[in-house]
């Protein structure tokens, strides 16, 4: 579905990613681990066309989007949640699912899609009217998914969701992530600091350490390295 | 909690004479080479500045208390209705004829408003009041108000582009020189009347905007507000230094008043200038609203809040923007024409910085985004000079101090925003 080909991608000097190559199959939930500035919310950047690489290629079912701006990127059905939230704070709950839809315009999808996340996150739909802003951590990251989820996206980019959350709130997310992936075969691509987490969700796992994969495997194989778990999960 | 109000407003004092002290204080007459010393005035600065200082900490305290309605979009909802509450406790207890104060006290200005014969009388008044008031005045009087309403103009094409879009614009003086200039230009070289120039003012507007907005495009809050700055006065050294074009410093004069079926009286000529004004008043309004209610009116709220999500979420930053900056200068561009036909002379002085500034101070004063707010700060910034003008070497002061007491107890305007209840469900 996605295939990431040697991107290098730079900010001003300094080169954040060096040569990435992975690849996202249909329906299936991928993670990406590492430590913080191995490059892993600059792959999502990229992927999402917001800070353009320099070299290499991404391609997203066959079409080359590496040079795509970011809007015709989420129409064809790419939206990312970008990290630490980003919901806007002074627009209302409903406001922000419908900047999700921005570029929709099937009436009746949208609010098929709104009783959906309303479904998955109740708390939402108590505080609809309320703004952004005024949101818990916690709610403010179900806010960001469901605008996410309000693009319907076929790939949804999520980035460190579990960021500076408590672990019951973690774990609440995460099973949602999950039932978003079964319930509408949304394709996942997962950027986690919470190695562990990450990889219980996800069916394979890539490796990233400064700007390079080092590795890559299925969930179970990568649980079970040592290196990994001496490195990323602390054990 | 006194004693400290009463020691720190001595300190001050004490700072406030010892920093005057030589202006104040020592007087050199030059011409006999004698220094006066008024120490009288050294009274009248300590005592001045101790009450000062006992008040600003009053009233700052009271505010750190929560006594006056601070920042924060989601009260600003209830500081409207409370300031309505006298009045709405009032008319709450007539309309419903009841007497029991604490069910009319919780009658908010926006239920009453939402009572029909409430609205529509109050609105009735209101615009037998706008079409009765030239009639009843005089007509420098209604020039004045004209001028005003212009101005209105103004301050709410300014806000779409720093209101709800959040960028910083001082320039904004340029555009409506582009319009002014564009009658007066179209005239001098082709003759064109004033009813042929209005439109093509705001085409011309929505061009300049434009132009400003390629350039302007990567850039956000201090960079771009030098940007934009620089802008408004390249325009006005164009338009002074193009003499073959624009006459330069020199203006463009005797350009004629809008043209009506008859020929009118120069009292009927300002009175006509005034319904235009109002009506195009009206109309900006109108259009403000409905992109308020649009997606691209939320489109611009989302980039002003977060420009990396607003990308993420899919939308076009770069349409965006520019769609910002020519909405805004669009309105400049109307206004600067009608300006043009009003004064029938034109020349770059009247583009300055300073004009720029003013339209921004209209905005900030009366409410960053609130329609209602952007009106009364427009109003307020050219009528209150008007009126006193026997205080005008002041005006900047007054002005100065406005803004720095208003950003500190009242950041967010005299009326704020109320950002609407909008559900996807109903209106999408």
């Amino acid at each position: 579905m996605l295939k990431v080909d040697s991107i290098h991608t730079y900010y001003g000097n300094i080169r954040a990613l060096d040569g990435i190559s992975l690849e996202v199959r249909e329906g299936e939930i991928i993670t990406l681990i590492g430590a913080n500035g191995a490059g892993k919310s600059t792959t999502l950047m990229s992927i999402s066309g917001i800070t353009k690489p320099r070299s290499g290629k991404i391609l997203f079912e066959g079409k080359d989007i590496t040079s795509l701006p970011p809007h015709e990127i989420v129409s064809l059905g790419i939206c990312q949640v970008p990290e630490g939230r980003r919901i806007f704070p002074q627009l209302s709950v409903l406001e922000n699912l419908d900047m999700g839809a921005y570029l929709r315009h099937d009436k009746e999808g949208i609010k098929a899609d709104l009783d959906y996340v309303f479904e998955l996150f109740p708390i939402l739909s108590n505080r609809r009217h309320q703004s952004g802003g005024t949101l818990s951590g916690g709610e403010q990251q179900m806010l960001a998914i469901s605008r996410a989820i309000m693009a319907k996206p076929r790939l949804l980019l999520l980035d460190e969701p579990s960021l500076g959350l408590a672990p019951l709130i973690v774990r609440q997310i995460f099973s949602i992530i999950e039932r978003i992936n079964a319930e509408h075969g949304t394709t996942i691509f997962l950027v986690e600091q919470n190695a562990n987490m990450a990889l219980k969700l996800a069916h394979r796992g890539y490796v990233l350490q400064n700007g390079v994969i080092v590795q890559t495997d299925t969930s179970e194989a990568l649980l079970a390295d040592n290196k990994i778990k001496e490195a990323y999960l602390g054990l | 909690m006194n004693k400290k109000y009463i020691r720190s407003s001595i300190l001050s004092a004490l700072w406030l004479i010892l920093l005057t002290f030589p202006i104040m204080v020592i007087k050199i007459n030059t011409t006999a080479a004698t220094v006066r010393w008024r120490w009288g005035n050294l009274i009248y600065v300590g005592v001045g500045g101790f009450l000062f200082t006992l008040v600003w900490n009053f009233f700052l305290d009271r505010r750190n208390r929560g006594g006056f309605k601070a920042a924060g979009g989601e009260r600003a909802e209830s500081a409207a209705n409370r300031m309505g509450g006298a009045l709405g406790s009032l008319l709450g207890r007539i309309l419903r004829g009841k007497t029991d104060a604490a069910s009319a006290e919780k009658v908010s200005l926006k239920a009453i408003f939402a009572h029909k014969p409430v609205r529509f009388s109050s609105l009735g008044g209101l615009v037998l009041l706008a079409a009765l008031f030239p009639f009843l005045v005089s007509f420098y009087q209604v020039g004045i108000v004209t001028s005003a309403l212009m101005f209105v103009i103004l301050g709410l094409g300014l806000n779409i582009v720093i209101g709800y879009g959040g960028l910083l614009h001082l320039g904004y003086a340029a555009f409506y020189a582009v319009g002014a200039y564009n009658y007066g230009l179209l005239y001098l070289h082709w003759g064109w009347p004033f009813w042929a120039a209005l439109p093509l003012g705001a085409v011309s507007g929505v061009l300049f905007g434009l132009l400003i907005g390629i350039p302007v495009l990567r850039l956000r809050g201090d960079y771009l507000a030098i940007v934009t700055l620089a802008f408004g006065e390249i325009m006005r050294l164009l338009l002074e230094n193009l003499t073959n074009l624009t006459k330069g410093p020199e203006g463009i004069a005797q350009i004629p008043r809008p043209g009506f079926f008859v020929e009118l009286s120069l009292q009927n000529s300002a009175r006509y200038l005034y319904f235009i004004a109002i009506l195009m008043v009206v109309l900006t309004i109108f259009v403000i609203r409905r992109l308020e209610d649009s997606r691209i009116g939320r489109a611009l709220e989302a980039m002003r809040e977060d420009e990396i999500a607003a990308q993420a979420m899919g939308i076009d930053i770069t349409r965006t923007k520019l769609i910002t900056f020519a909405l805004g200068a669009l309105w400049a561009g109307f206004a600067g024409v009608v300006l043009a036909g009003k004064t029938t002379y034109i020349n770059p002085g009247s583009f300055t910085l300073m004009e720029s500034v003013m339209i921004l101070v209209a905005v900030v004063l009366g409410g960053t985004g609130s329609i209602p707010g952007v009106c009364l700060g427009a109003l307020l910034v050219t009528l209150i000079p008007e009126y006193f003008r026997a205080l005008s070497d002041y005006r900047m002061l007054v002005f100065g101090a406005a803004l720095v007491i208003m950003s500190i107890f009242r950041p967010q305007g005299i009326i704020p925003r109320i950002r609407k209840r909008y559900s996807v469900g109903e209106q999408l």
